[in-house]
């Protein structure tokens, strides 16, 4: 097997010649290719926007799911407290898959953010090159002859290819990154909403309603006590006046 | 000569960096070869090291096209293999429509 550094460079050569096969003469090309750098950096602008906005919504989703780890901690001691552990110990087994998943995020959270930096960087390149690059093509088409011209667009396009090869790289990657995790913020989103992992951010689940029902238990034998009570005084005082 | 890491820029580097690449390129293959994620990425790390470290950054708006290109060093295997198929890991241009 071939090196990878070969490999790469070969990949990258092939991708910008056939993008140059399309123009006819160097005016032309030069100015096609000028065109397609404009367009590749408005790409990587793109590419940021699209990760900031993927970052964003793992925030939320992260938000969401630690508020039901600090609800579940709070119903697990509340369970406790009624002398419930077997509803203690099904709040906490949910708290502990919710960490898991938070922890996966987590990981996604960090490598989103390289992806960023990584396009950052490749557009603060890229926009640079382009901006020689359109200095130079304009020197080339008012100073050289057909043939010298194709000699200096050559020097100056593979350098730019390059960057331009190396930059659509970033994006494919970034967005390669960005699937993957929205893949996975959908696939948390289902198993809430279908119930495997019970719907935490809802206020009714399983756990919430055998709570419910402990409290509102204890609750109606405070009132009777309170009642049999009232009721009790109530007869003696007939008693009295009989 | 120039090295560009990829997803990083480009650097100039020595004969002998140079050098001691090709020898990291070379186990690196091999690495995807055998199939070995933890060892192609602590190449692909040690090469973009070496650049780094013994390299001096060519400023961005150098026109001047790299003598060697070496993929991210964050690369899975996965990516790697595709390197070298047909399509070559890395996406077409934009082109005109």
């Amino acid at each position: 097997m071939a090196g990878l550094m070969s490999r790469a460079s070969m990949v990258v050569k092939a991708k910008f010649s056939k993008l140059l096969d399309r123009a006819e003469n160097p005016a032309e090309t030069l100015d096609y290719s000028y065109e397609r750098q404009l367009e590749l950096l408005q790409n990587v602008k793109r590419g940021i926007a699209d990760v900031v906005t993927a970052k964003k919504r793992l925030e939320m989703q992260e938000t969401q799911l630690q508020q039901s780890v600090v609800k579940l901690d709070a119903q697990a001691r509340q369970a406790l407290a009624a002398n419930r552990e077997d509803l203690a110990r099904q709040a906490l087994e949910r708290k502990s898959g919710l960490q898991q998943q938070l922890q996966g995020l987590d990981q996604q959270a960090q490598q989103l953010e390289q992806q960023q930096e990584k396009l950052v960087a490749s557009e603060k390149a890229l926009s640079a090159k382009v901006e020689a690059f359109r200095t130079q093509k304009e020197t080339i088409k008012a100073q050289y002859s057909a043939a010298e011209a194709q000699v200096r667009i050559g020097e100056a396009a593979t350098g730019i290819g390059e960057q331009m090869a190396d930059t659509g790289l970033a994006i494919q990657r970034a967005k390669d990154k960005t699937e993957q995790m929205q893949a996975r913020a959908s696939a948390i989103d289902e198993l809430t909403t279908s119930g495997a992992l019970e719907d935490f951010t809802s206020d009714q689940t399983q756990l919430d309603r055998e709570l419910g029902q402990l409290a509102s238990q204890s609750q109606v034998d405070d009132e009777l006590a309170k009642m049999k009570a009232e009721v009790g005084s109530g007869e003696k005082q007939k008693e009295l006046q009989q | 000569m120039i090295v560009r890491l990829m997803g990083e820029g480009q650097f100039e580097v020595d004969e002998e960096v140079a050098k001691g690449l090709n020898d990291l390129d070379e186990q690196a293959a091999q690495a995807v070869e055998a199939g070995d994620e933890a060892r192609l990425s602590e190449l692909l790390q040690r090469m973009a090291g070496a650049v780094r470290t013994n390299g001096a950054r060519v400023p961005d708006q150098h026109l001047d096209a790299s003598d060697a290109i070496i993929p991210p060093d964050d690369l899975s295997l996965e990516e790697a293999r595709r390197l070298f198929e047909d399509e070559g890991l890395i996406p077409d241009l934009p082109a005109a429509s």
